[in-house]
């Protein structure tokens, strides 16, 4: 189940923008398809690391849509530097993308 | 005195009776720019990408030979120059159409089983909304030029423009019906003047777009497909010389943009 996944980071200014594009079907365990409940299917754990060191660590729920974009505001990165986001998700699939500070 | 209070309650009043449109359609271009900044549409690029370059169908090939009317194989700017006119099919066609036409002889594969999901879902997009969203954003930067010269393209553009303005259905509707005055809208949806070429460009510039509401990504068969099932007239052919004429009329009326989809829409 693990699509593709995008991710982007840039210097701005003073900090850097990290963006990142997942693909998961979020499903939230309310929805019925044909009168059956659609099993719960979501991202709950989303990680991104900077330089192997994780800088931010987060708990997410069936409140997110489809195919989810994050975007992030770190502290203290440098040009170059390689950017990890990583996500876990509620039947133990996980996936994760690399990019460099650009 | 009399006379000028009540003129200033009638000024008011309809002040108040123009506000809120005003105020609704700033709040409704503030969501859609963050709309957009939440767009997936790329990762459907990529899937697009990967399918463009899978060999598949009897003749086990893949797409990346394709003749999108920039030579074999030249994806980029191909779909800001679409639709035009091809010697080999003889007919006006889209990126979609096209794309059919390069499964069927490059890969081998029947009509038939191409076309067996041309419309996807949110849970499983079809092949061709991907491999558009890919070509599509191979256009990016690209001036919209779609063939204009040709007499099929003349033709197409003209059969266009009169479906257009032709009432039918059981709701007796056009196309100007919904699209033929500004202001217009169906929910959140602004509904584009698409005769009017200023209103036309950044619409025809931005499809195929992901839809947030559906979470999907749509392709401009579908859309005027979908239009026409609104309209409640008898389901269009894909790809049938009715639709392409259809999207080479608002092609050629949005020329000239810069080409910046897939967009993404509510």
């Amino acid at each position: 189940m693990a699509g593709p996944m995008k991710a982007r980071a840039k210097m701005r200014g003073n900090y850097t923008e990290i963006r990142v594009l997942m693909s998961h079907p979020m499903e939230t365990g309310l929805r019925k398809n044909k009168g059956k409940v659609v099993p719960k299917h979501f991202i709950q754990n989303l990680t991104v690391k900077l330089n192997g060191k994780t800088v931010i660590e987060g708990e997410i729920s069936q409140a997110v849509s489809r195919n989810p974009v994050f975007s992030f505001r770190v502290d203290g990165a440098k040009k170059g530097d390689k950017v990890e986001i990583s996500w876990l998700d509620s039947k133990g699939d996980t996936n994760k993308t690399e990019t460099a500070v650009a | 005195m009399r006379a000028s209070g009540i003129s200033a309650l009638f000024i008011a009043a309809f002040a108040l009776a123009i506000a809120p449109g005003a105020a609704q359609a700033a709040k409704a271009t503030k969501y859609q720019k963050m709309v957009v900044e939440g767009s997936p549409a790329e990762l459907f690029e990529l899937v697009g990408e990967d399918l463009w370059q899978k060999k598949q169908g009897p003749k086990n090939a893949s797409l990346e030979k394709c003749d999108l009317g920039k030579g074999p194989g030249v994806v980029k700017g191909a779909y800001a120059a679409l639709p035009r006119y091809f010697k080999d099919t003889n007919r006006v066609d889209d990126a979609e159409t096209r794309l059919l036409y390069c499964m069927e002889t490059l890969q081998g594969r029947s009509r038939k089983e191409a076309l067996k999901r041309p419309f996807g879902n949110a849970n499983k997009p079809s092949e061709m909304e991907y491999l558009t969203a890919y070509v599509a954003g191979q256009s990016r930067g690209y001036k919209v030029a779609p063939g204009m010269s040709h007499p099929q393209e003349k033709r197409a553009y003209e059969l266009g423009k009169a479906l257009f303005d032709t009432r039918t259905g059981l709701y007796d509707f056009s196309c100007a019906t919904c699209h033929g005055e500004a202001g217009k809208r169906i929910r959140a949806s602004e509904l584009p003047v698409l005769s009017d070429p200023a209103v036309a460009r950044p619409v025809m510039a931005t499809w195929p777009a992901y839809r947030v509401s559906n979470s999907q990504m749509k392709t401009m068969q579908w859309r005027i497909n979908n239009c026409y099932r609104q309209m409640r007239t008898p389901q269009p052919i894909w790809g049938s010389e009715v639709v392409n004429a259809m999207h080479t009329y608002m092609m050629v009326t949005g020329k000239g943009a810069i080409y910046a989809g897939p967009g993404t829409k509510r």
